[in-house]
């Protein structure tokens, strides 16, 4: 290593020694000593080369510092740093999911654009993790990445799409914040994840609360109506009333009369609600943050006679630290503008102390003045007083400034404040009596005449004070005014014309108004003394006084040259002027998003999300619906609350555990076959990051070039072969960690193997299926996967899978143990997990073994093509009310088979059919998968129609068994029982029959029924007997089928129906299977 | 969010700096640290051309952190504050020296806590089995072993839902502890009556040392008007049935925060009688204090503390205290009498003459008085705790419960 310096540089020998040894101590005193260089600023880059060897370092402590060093300096070392790029690819692998987090932290915050496509893929793996603290990891590394090359922005909103969807609370913050620096204009993504982030929210960590509570803020603002749209009409004309003028208030009033009468009455949305209840309970938050987020949530969503509560939660933090005050203060400020109602029960909250450090006080009596009002500004004035004898003078000024706006907003007081303010103008503190004099010229300008006193007190004054600003407003009052104190305004621009040279700017430019005022209206008096003045004025060193003298003379002093002006010179100099108006610095400051950084700053920060108006229409609420939405309804509290004694933070521990395992068994395991699927096979693109990646890896290992070429060859088979090894040990150490994860999914266990191997096995054929097809065959199908939407199904189908588990109590086996269900959920989950793959054909082919396939064409028939159809057994995307159908087409021709379509459907009245998208081109030999959604309306009626390829119509026609028509129901026995009792009669059909042989265990029984029908078992007391519920598909009626066991073999079965027809149906299709 | 962080001491330099995305420059703070006059005028948010640098200030230290785009400020103020108490829990005080002893810690620590910027781990008890604190057994035992002060695995908190809690915490004492803390804010004017007072916020520490039970803890609720509570407990519960129900952190922590409304009278259990007055044209003024018990329910009040910070112009105080000592600081101006207990008999008083700067002129205003004052075994806002009950466990642990009302901000105006 020592070649890499020239001799000089060799200040750290020591250090260098120290981590080149084999004793770890030695190397710990020397990562401690580094790293305190770095605390401390110094330059400790020479060292990375010494350094970066460690990195696969054993000593977990060593470890950690290495990592600290190379985050800071492996942007100036780049070459050097992707000697330990290979260290962290194996972390990546490890089974400790502490050191796979770690790993991909520090790879993701090295920044070397060269590995990017490495960091793609690690975070794309990491997603998919089992582990949800791995996959929290990978939500932050998304915007270290996306700063690093924003030009994988789409790929990393795939990632992040998947990551909205996770169910753990570990995740949710993190995804949000990434989803924020990234794709914040992406409101789309949310639709679907947004009611499970609201009943998230409460469990998720105190820093995603923030995030996502403002994230959300921004989504209501584009989704709901606003609450207020009756009410702020009318608010905002009365407040117009206040300040604006007249005639513009008349104008909008009609406006306001058009668009009032064309409002429907406002109902809100429940979604709205449930945003807006969920984050209640988050006031009490210990974190000030949280609590600012929720407050500035209920500010901009919340019904006006609602955002109340918050005035006493913003009040408990003004206990915190001073710089959580300084901020809370500032919103508040905004706030009791627009409601001052809210705050007012907690006026004294806001008096003032002495020891409060300036800032705070002068936001407090911001606050305050903001407060006044009739009934209690004779308490604030008195309050004032105190203030005004305060030691820190720029909070006294700020106080006459605060009691100059009590007095222009309140009326009553006026006088009050005025005489007061005379009484401060002899206060012996000059930056007092200049605040004041401003004050008083601001208040008398309101009423003039009354006061001619108080002028001619200020206009003594003048010989005092001063402060620039104070002598240029008694300057400007006494012009202004000079009809009212004819004889003083004379003496005083005497003076003034004295002193001119030695003034302040602002001070000689109301001099010069003074002159040209009193030349207009006592000539006589002061025309010596305005040529003097102007005069000065001409020679001064300021430009902009001596061309307001040039312009002042031209104006007033008549000559043949100057022109039509000169008349108008009195209008426009003593023109009537309107009062100014003392508002507060915080108006209007609320249109930035309360609680931000650009509110506080009142600019745009960067990066800022602009607060969208709310929309005029509300946009369809129905995208946030996730399917089989009884489910969602009941997941959480409600449920659970009858079983407290087990689960005790209800909310989280009793979902998350459970989802997790649910969620990432599968995961992991699809995930390992995309993975390689995709990089094997799906595009040119990753084959050569893939090459790319493993040169980096083998530059690390060894620094020798000659060999690479053989051990690239080596090193791929090798990888090759791991790769096919990887799902078993995956699935084996999931094993592990479902063990440690605890009692409660023991049960659940034995289910999800079974359902593991499975899809082992199935994700195996897929990846060896894909990778045999050639390279360019997948481009159709590629395709079909970006098209379908892949989140929509996944959450309630998962949630339902969940909910089973949870009804059925322990002792019966549930549903899933038979093995047809089970390969049927399989490919649900499937589906689930390869969120952009989710209808890799390959993937599904398993289901067609087991669950009943059906031709639709011949291949003889069809010259070669041959189709068949199955029920998949999913609810159809897009649309509840149609029975999903999956269609595998294949092309047996020598021939390509070129834009395969559906056309010229023949259907009954009332069907509806949602062809697939037409399939571009076929190859010979290959096979393609769709699906197509077809309404039967709840009949046994054939859907007829017409399939075509760019040469052929084929007529074909699908007719459903009526089991497929409807989708199975959890009910629990209970429940069962109501309804079976509401179904007797007529709806209620019986049957006699008598059970084989074969068909007499639980297990066959329960098998046959599955296959039979698409129905859910429901729990059941007695041994001898069987529930099964289900909906039919378009009516949603219920379907309820009981059998019951006798002695030998004699079984009577039970349907209740509504539909009689497809009860009778349904009998003999039943009956027909279990005689099998 | 957080690109760097920057500790700073009171004389401007920087000690201690973390980056996590890029380098900046501080300049900006130091030219707004010059100009305010006092370090508690440091505006929280400074922004820069490129840069918005939000700060806080804490046990003589500014924390400056840099800030490129928009993120609500409470939030960084909130995780800085966090980041002190995280360094007051580990070296006892959060100190300049203490964080330049334990750098290397101090490092490590703020790996943990945030990663790019975003926090991750900032539960004191997830940091402590991630990293261990210094304690000089364990630096001992690590010269030796060659063991490290960073653990190894995945804190189980971490995953857990209830990320306070450590993992598999036996005791053979298991001890609950509650301290009911309650302080006064108040401002008394110049009469004697009491423009403002509120038991604003008080606080109830608690320190439980428990296998892994389940706690009930019962008051009498009426009183809480608004509370802010530990994450641990369930807001469910005290929703509707007004009990709080927890399983608790391990070791010390904040049950709840809450304030009682200013609707209620709140017992005033001092008064002050004072007398301060400057004359015109000389050079000297009067000063005369004195301190008495007033509805303190039959219990003494102890520690008494005033604090004055008189005006610019005093130069000197020649004072006589019936009781306790005083001291003034000439250069800061703060005058400190050190009362300790009242006894209602002899009621402690503090007397003399003022001497200003000659030619100054005479001082408008009067000085506020703070006063600190404890009173042990009561809470004013006559809030108790009823009961606590354990669910999930044999033992029977030991309880105690401890009432301690205090002065908060108590501002006596003359």
């Amino acid at each position: 290593m020592g070649f890499f310096f020239p001799p000089v540089r060799c200040r750290h020998d020591d250090l260098k020694e120290m981590l080149d040894s084999n004793k770890d101590s030695l190397k710990l005193e020397a990562m401690k000593r580094i790293v305190a260089m770095i605390a401390r600023g110094k330059n400790a880059s020479d060292l990375f080369p010494a350094v970066v060897k460690n990195v696969a370092c054993k000593n977990i402590e060593v470890k950690k510092l290495v990592y600290v060093y190379l985050v800071r300096y492996a942007e100036e070392q780049q070459d050097l740093a992707l000697l330990s790029i290979s260290t962290f690819q194996r972390g990546l692998k490890d089974p400790n999911q502490l050191i796979r987090a770690s790993a991909l932290r520090v790879l993701s915050s090295i920044r070397v654009p060269i590995i990017v496509p490495i960091m793609m893929l690690a975070i794309k793996e990491a997603a998919s993790d089992m582990s949800p603290y791995v996959r929290k990891t990978a939500a932050h590394a998304i915007p270290k990445l996306y700063s690093l090359d924003s030009d994988q922005k789409d790929q990393l909103i795939e990632v992040i799409e998947k990551l909205l969807a996770d169910k753990t609370t570990l995740v949710a913050g993190s995804v949000v914040m990434a989803f924020e620096e990234v794709c914040p204009e992406r409101i789309d993504l949310i639709h679907k994840n947004y009611r499970k982030l609201c009943n998230l929210l409460i469990d998720v960590e105190e820093w995603g609360q923030v995030v996502i509570i403002n994230m959300l803020t921004r989504y209501a603002r584009t989704q709901f109506l606003s609450p207020n749209q009756n009410e702020s009409l009318l608010e905002e004309s009365a407040e117009k009333a206040f300040y604006g003028s007249e005639e513009e208030d008349a104008k909008d009033a009609k406006v306001e009369a058009a668009s009032l009468a064309k409002r429907k009455p406002y109902v809100m949305d429940p979604d709205h609600r449930l945003l807006l209840r969920n984050t209640k309970p988050l006031l009490q938050s210990r974190n000030a943050a949280v609590v600012m987020a929720v407050a500035q949530l209920y500010f901009h969503l919340a019904p006006k006679a609602e955002v109340g509560v918050i005035a006493k939660a913003l009040v408990r933090l003004l206990r915190s630290h001073s710089e959580v005050q300084y901020v809370v203060l500032q919103n508040v400020a905004t706030m009791s503008i627009k409601r001052r109602g809210m705050f007012e029960p907690y006026l004294k909250s806001f008096y003032i102390r002495s020891t409060d450090p300036t800032q705070i006080k002068i936001l407090k009596l911001e606050v305050l003045t903001n407060l006044a009002n009739e009934t209690n500004i004779s308490t604030i004035l008195r309050e004032f007083q105190t203030y005004i004898r305060s030691m820190d003078k720029d909070f006294v000024a700020a106080t006459i400034q605060a009691i100059g706006r009590c007095a222009t907003n309140i009326g009553k007081v006026r006088d009050t404040c005025l005489n007061g303010l005379v009484q401060l103008l002899s206060n012996r503190d000059e930056l007092v009596v200049a605040e004041s004099v401003v004050v008083i010229k601001k208040l008398l300008q309101m009423q003039p005449a009354q006061h001619s006193e108080i002028i001619k007190h200020m206009a003594k004054l003048t010989d005092n004070i001063q402060v620039p600003m104070a002598r240029a407003s008694i300057l400007w009052l006494i012009g202004e005014y000079c009809e009212h104190v004819p004889k003083i305004a004379p003496d005083v621009l005497r003076k003034m014309a004295k002193s001119f040279t030695n003034e302040e700017d602002i001070v000689k430019l109301q001099v010069i108004n003074l002159a040209a005022k009193l030349y207009l209206t006592n000539s006589k008096q002061s025309k010596l003394l305005t040529q003097y003045v102007l005069n000065l004025a001409k020679y001064d060193q300021n430009y902009d006084i001596r061309d307001r003298a040039r312009f002042i003379r031209q104006l007033i002093v008549p000559t043949e040259k100057s022109g039509a002006l000169n008349k108008y010179a009195k209008k426009l100099f003593l023109a009537q002027k309107p009062a100014p108006i003392l508002e507060s610095s915080f108006k209007d400051r609320d249109h930035f998003q309360l609680g931000s950084l650009s509110h506080l700053l009142n600019a745009k920060a960067v990066g800022y999300q602009e607060l969208p108006d709310w929309p005029d229409e509300a946009p369809d609420p129905s995208v946030r619906n996730v399917e089989v939405p009884e489910w969602t309804k009941c997941t959480s509290r409600e449920k659970r609350k009858e079983k407290v004694e087990k689960p005790f933070y209800s909310d989280s521990e009793g979902e998350s555990g459970p989802t997790e395992s649910a969620d990432s068994e599968p995961e992991s395991v699809s995930e390992e076959s995309s993975s390689s699927s995709s990089s094997g096979s799906s595009s040119s693109g990753s084959e050569e990051e893939e090459e790319e990646e493993e040169e980096e890896e083998e530059g690390s290992g060894e620094q020798s070039e000659k060999e690479e070429e053989e051990e690239k060859r080596t090193k791929r088979k090798e990888k090759e072969s791991s790769r096919q090894a990887a799902p078993g040990s995956v699935g084996s150490e999931e094993e592990k960690e479902e063990e440690e994860d605890g009692t409660k999914e023991a049960k659940k266990k034995k289910v999800s193997q079974g359902r593991k191997s499975c899809a082992e096995t199935s994700s195996e054929e897929a990846s060896a299926s894909e990778s045999s097809s050639s390279g360019s065959d997948s481009g159709s199908k590629v395709e079909a996967k970006r098209r379908k939407p892949p989140t929509s199904r996944a959450g309630p189908k998962e949630i339902s899978l969940l909910d089973l588990d949870d009804f059925t109590p322990p002792p019966p086996q549930p549903v899933p143990s038979s093995s047809i269900v089970s390969t049927s959920l399989v490919t649900d989950l499937e589906g689930l997990m390869l969120t952009d793959t989710s209808l890799a054909p390959a993937l599904l082919s398993p289901a067609f073994g087991a669950v009943r396939t059906y031709e639709l064409l011949h291949r003889m028939a069809g010259e070669g093509l041959s189709v068949e159809y199955c029920f998949s057994r999913r609810p159809f995307p897009g649309d509840p009310h149609m029975v999903a159908i999956q269609i595998q087409i294949s092309n047996n021709t020598d021939a390509e088979v070129k834009s395969l379509r559906v056309s010229e459907p023949k259907l009954l009245s009332g069907m509806r059919i949602q062809e697939f998208p037409e399939i571009e081109r076929l190859v010979p030999g290959d096979t393609a998968s769709v699906v197509m959604g077809i309404d039967f309306c709840d009949s046994t009626q054939a859907a007829n129609f017409q399939l075509c390829t760019h040469t052929r119509h084929f007529y074909v026609s699908i007719q459903p068994p009526v089991g497929e028509l409807m989708a199975p129901v959890f009910m629990s026995e209970n429940e069962f029982k109501k309804e079976q009792g509401k179904l007797t009669g007529m709806s209620e059909i019986t049957e006699k029959l008598t059970l084989p042989e074969k068909c007499r265990s639980d297990h066959a029984i329960v098998q046959q029924m599955t296959s039979a029908a698409n129905v859910g078992r429901v729990p059941c007391g007695a041994d001898n007997e069987y529930r099964f519920a289900a909906k039919t598909v378009t009516s949603g009626s219920l379907v309820l089928i009981t059998l019951e066991r006798r002695e030998g073999g004699v079984a009577q079965l039970t349907v209740n129906s509504e539909k009689m027809v497809i009860g009778t149906m349904l009998v003999k299709d039943i009956i027909q299977a279990l005689a099998q | 969010m957080i690109h760097s962080l920057f500790l700073i001491n009171c004389s401007g330099d920087i000690f201690l700096e973390k980056h996590w995305k890029s380098q900046s420059v501080c300049d900006y703070f130091f030219e707004a640290q010059e100009k305010a006059i006092d370090v508690e005028n440091v505006p929280p948010v400074i922004s820069t051309p490129h840069h918005y640098l939000i700060s806080i200030y804490r046990d003589k230290i500014f924390f400056v952190s840099v800030i490129q785009t928009e993120v609500p400020p409470l939030f960084v103020i909130e995780f800085l504050h966090r980041v002190a108490d995280t360094f007051q829990d580990y070296f006892g005080e959060c100190s300049e020296t203490a964080i330049k002893d334990n750098v290397v810690i101090v490092y490590e620590l703020l790996e943990e806590m945030l990663d790019n910027g975003f926090p991750l781990a900032t539960e004191s008890n997830i940091l402590k089995e991630l990293i261990k604190p210094p304690t000089i057994l364990r630096s001992v035992v690590n010269s030796i072993t060659g063991s490290s002060n960073v653990g190894d695995t995945l804190p189980t908190g971490q995953l857990s839902n209830i990320p306070w809690r450590r993992a598999g915490v036996k005791y053979t004492n298991n001890e609950a502890y509650f301290d009911v803390i309650e302080e006064i804010d108040a401002i008394i004017d110049k009469s004697g009556s009491t423009v403002f007072a509120e038991i604003q916020v008080a606080s109830s520490n608690c320190l439980m040392r428990f296998h892994l039970p389940l706690c009930h803890y019962l008051q009498n609720p009426r009183l809480l008007d608004d509370v802010s509570f530990h994450p641990c407990i369930r807001f469910k519960r005290w929703e509707s049935e007004r009990v709080l129900s927890f399983i608790p952190p391990d070791g010390n922590f904040r049950l709840i925060s809450y304030r009682v409304s200013s609707q209620n009278l709140v017992a005033i259990p001092v008064y002050v009688k004072h007398m301060i007055s400057f004359k015109e044209n000389s050079s000297s003024g009067r000063f005369d204090v004195t301190i008495g018990p007033k509805q303190n329910m039959g219990k003494t009040v102890e520690g008494v503390v005033m604090t004055v910070h008189m005006p610019k112009a005093v130069l000197n105080m020649n004072l006589t205290a019936t009781q306790g000592s005083y001291t003034f600081d000439p250069v800061t101006k703060v005058l400190t009498w050190d009362v300790g207990k009242i006894t209602p008999q002899k009621l402690p008083n503090l007397k003399g003459i003022v001497n200003l700067q000659s030619g100054a002129a005479k001082p408008e205003e009067n000085p506020s008085l703070n006063i600190q004052f404890k009173i042990q075994q009561l809470a004013i806002s006559g809030l108790k705790v009823n009961r606590l009950d354990m669910y999930g466990e044999k033992y029977k642990p030991f309880k105690g419960v401890k009432y301690i009302t205090k002065a908060g901000k108590f501002q006596v105006r003359t």
